[in-house]
């Protein structure tokens, strides 16, 4: 057995700067295009999971779901479903992330003259690619149990980039977690925490049903901004809560997104680095 | 520096103010094969991980292929090849996929990352099962893959870091033949192992590290004399046999043996090899002592250790909880179970 070399003067000497960042970025992002045609397993339960919760909500609780305004639970229901599956991206991230650590895969990357932070946003591309094929299908979903958007096409697509907006703030969310995550359990223990974040908005039920300071809670929680603010967009009834942070919903849903990009960001980029200590 | 392809001086590193690097010394002159050779906490990993620029270090300096490990990390990694413990291949993607996805991040151009590697697939002989995806591979066709990945590029320093840990005899072996092809190809290795036979059989020197230092070092024959050698194991069938026994095997051997009561077992270290063993079988024979098994073996690392530091490898109960086992493999062993590995030369059944 000969191995033929290939001498390190072939290839480009810089590896740094934005254009390799972006080509290694785009390299990486190819990567799980590839593994989504190779094993398209996880990906289909992950969908068929968000329908059947569409499919629960609409058919099974929906029957006794009363809107404070009176409006109709399925159109109420919907833009909640979207930014819902938005926060369930996290554990899609965090699980990605975490598995390419323990694999050692990570360190590959980091032992190689490629950008290096190109791995980050390799992920994050992924993962807003993912997100749009979830919106799609949760759309379509959407239409086939009865929603209907009382929306032109402007306003549907700005309901869309604000869901898109939330997804990628989560995603460094997600990334954060998935570096400081060790091991498997610690996954299992992100996707079971989205549940009571997801539910403790007002994606499912009205925050006034709730005791006052749940309610509260339920309000300032960023997924309701979102929600509240794709409902107004997408002309589906709200629950007419009339606290600030309600009135504010169209504002909020960038503000707050764009708090957790300047939170969440950062710490990434520094778990990323620090994991040279 | 010129002739020495890595050089370590002084290094330190401090986990949690403990030092797990204390100082450690390492000079690996160009195109040769060195073992780093220690139980599980003797800083073999930290070594490797600082040297690749995958950790920082907190005292004394690192030179990797001309290029300054802290400064230049960057060049640094032009250079160099790893293979870590787990085969850091992606699972999903076929092997064909792996390489030019590596390729790709090497910064090689679509074509000449395939053209690469079909190269390589072929040269690591995984070109019938390049088109299938990794998860399907066995140990030892990952961990070549791993290898083949490492060589996208042909570093002038190749890291190993027990690249054989749960792999099959089998997997081992090929293992070992793509390590030394590499090393034809002129690639220098720093190769980490807890076993003695595979630091003897692919390093032209081997260092001994223990507690973040080298302790020793040398050729194997070199260190055969310091480290005591290959041992014969003389199991006798009545245990009132046994000091009888040892002193017919102390008249042979010259050395002293050890007695263990229980197993029934005597052990004695040897200078020469096979010789040495037929007498021994004479001897016994001739004294009318049954024996019901006879082994010539290389030492192993807790002895090596034990002769060394007059202490046994703290690891010696098998724990080595704190690093890692191969995903999919069988799990490291203990420091206590590398016999096993070195076992094999010679069993006789007398």
């Amino acid at each position: 057995m000969t191995i033929g070399t290939l001498t390190p003067g072939s290839v480009p000497a810089r590896s740094g700067g934005l254009r390799w960042t972006l080509a290694d970025g785009w390299t990486l992002t190819r990567r799980s295009l590839s593994h989504w045609v190779r094993d398209p397993g996880p990906l289909i339960a992950s969908l068929a999971f968000n329908v059947l919760i569409v499919l629960m909500f609409t058919y099974l609780f929906g029957g006794q779901m009363r809107l404070p305004g009176g409006g109709d639970y399925h159109e109420f229901l919907m833009p909640g479903m979207f930014a819902m599956t938005m926060l369930f991206g996290i554990s899609l991230t965090t699980a990605a992330v975490a598995a390419d650590m323990e694999r050692g895969v990570t360190d590959r990357f980091r032992s190689m003259p490629m950008a290096s932070m190109s791995p980050l946003i390799g992920r994050a591309a992924a993962d807003m690619l993912f997100a749009l094929v979830t919106l799609v299908v949760m759309m379509l979903c959407g239409l086939a149990v009865g929603w209907r958007p009382g929306a032109d096409a402007g306003r549907i697509l700005a309901a869309a980039g604000l869901i898109l907006l939330l997804r990628f703030a989560l995603v460094w969310v997600g990334v954060y977690l998935g570096l400081a995550m060790k091991g498997k359990e610690a996954v299992a223990a992100v996707q079971t925490m989205e549940f009571p974040f997801g539910f403790l908005s007002c994606a499912f039920i009205a925050p006034s049903t709730m005791p006052g300071w749940l309610g509260a809670i339920a309000e300032w929680n960023p997924l309701s901004s979102t929600v509240t603010a794709a409902r107004e967009l997408l002309g589906n009834p709200g629950w007419g809560g009339d606290a600030w942070v309600v009135r504010n919903a169209m504002t909020m849903a960038v503000v707050w997104p764009v708090v957790l990009m300047l939170i969440f960001m950062p710490l990434a980029v520094a778990k990323y680095r620090s994991l040279r200590a | 520096m010129g002739d020495f392809a890595i050089v370590a001086k002084g290094l330190r590193k401090l986990y949690g103010g403990k030092p797990a690097l204390d100082g450690l010394n390492l000079r690996v002159p160009q195109g040769t094969v060195r073992g780093l050779l220690g139980p599980n906490g003797a800083g073999k990993t930290t070594t490797v991980r600082i040297l690749a620029t995958l950790l920082r270090f907190d005292g004394g300096r690192a030179e990797v292929a001309g290029h300054d490990v802290a400064t230049q990390a960057a060049l640094v990694r032009r250079r160099i090849g790893l293979v870590g413990q787990n085969a850091a291949v992606d699972e999903v993607l076929s092997g064909r996929q792996n390489l030019v996805l590596f390729g790709r991040l090497f910064h090689l151009d679509g074509g000449r990352a395939r053209r690469r590697a079909d190269e390589l697939l072929e040269q690591f002989g995984l070109d019938d099962t390049g088109s299938q995806p990794v998860r399907t591979y066995s140990g030892g066709m990952r961990r070549r893959l791993d290898l083949a990945a490492s060589m996208i590029l042909t570093p002038s320093v190749l890291f190993l870091d027990e690249p054989t840990v749960g792999l099959d005899p089998r997997g081992r072996n090929e293992v070992w033949e793509a390590v030394r092809s590499l090393v034809r190809a002129g690639t220098t290795v720093l190769l980490t192992t807890q076993y003695l036979e595979e630091a003897d059989r692919l390093s032209d020197r081997i260092s001994i590290a223990d507690t973040g230092k080298v302790i020793a070092e040398g050729t194997p024959d070199e260190l055969k004399s310091t480290i005591g050698g290959d041992r014969i194991d003389v199991v006798v069938r009545d245990p009132r046999d046994l000091p009888r026994a040892a002193a017919a095997v102390a008249r042979v051997s010259g050395g002293e043996p050890t007695l263990d009561d229980d197993r029934r077992m005597l052990s004695v270290q040897v200078r020469g090899r096979v010789g040495t063993l037929a007498e021994t079988i004479r001897t016994l024979d001739a004294a009318g002592l049954g024996v019901e098994d006879i082994a010539l073996r290389r030492p192993t690392l807790d002895e090596v250790f034990l002769h060394l530091t007059g202490r046994r490898t703290q690891s010696a109960d098998g724990a080595g909880g704190e690093e890692k086992a191969g995903k999919g493999g069988t799990g490291r062993k203990g420091a206590a179970g590398t016999g096993d590995g070195a076992r094999t030369e010679q069993e006789v059944e007398a």
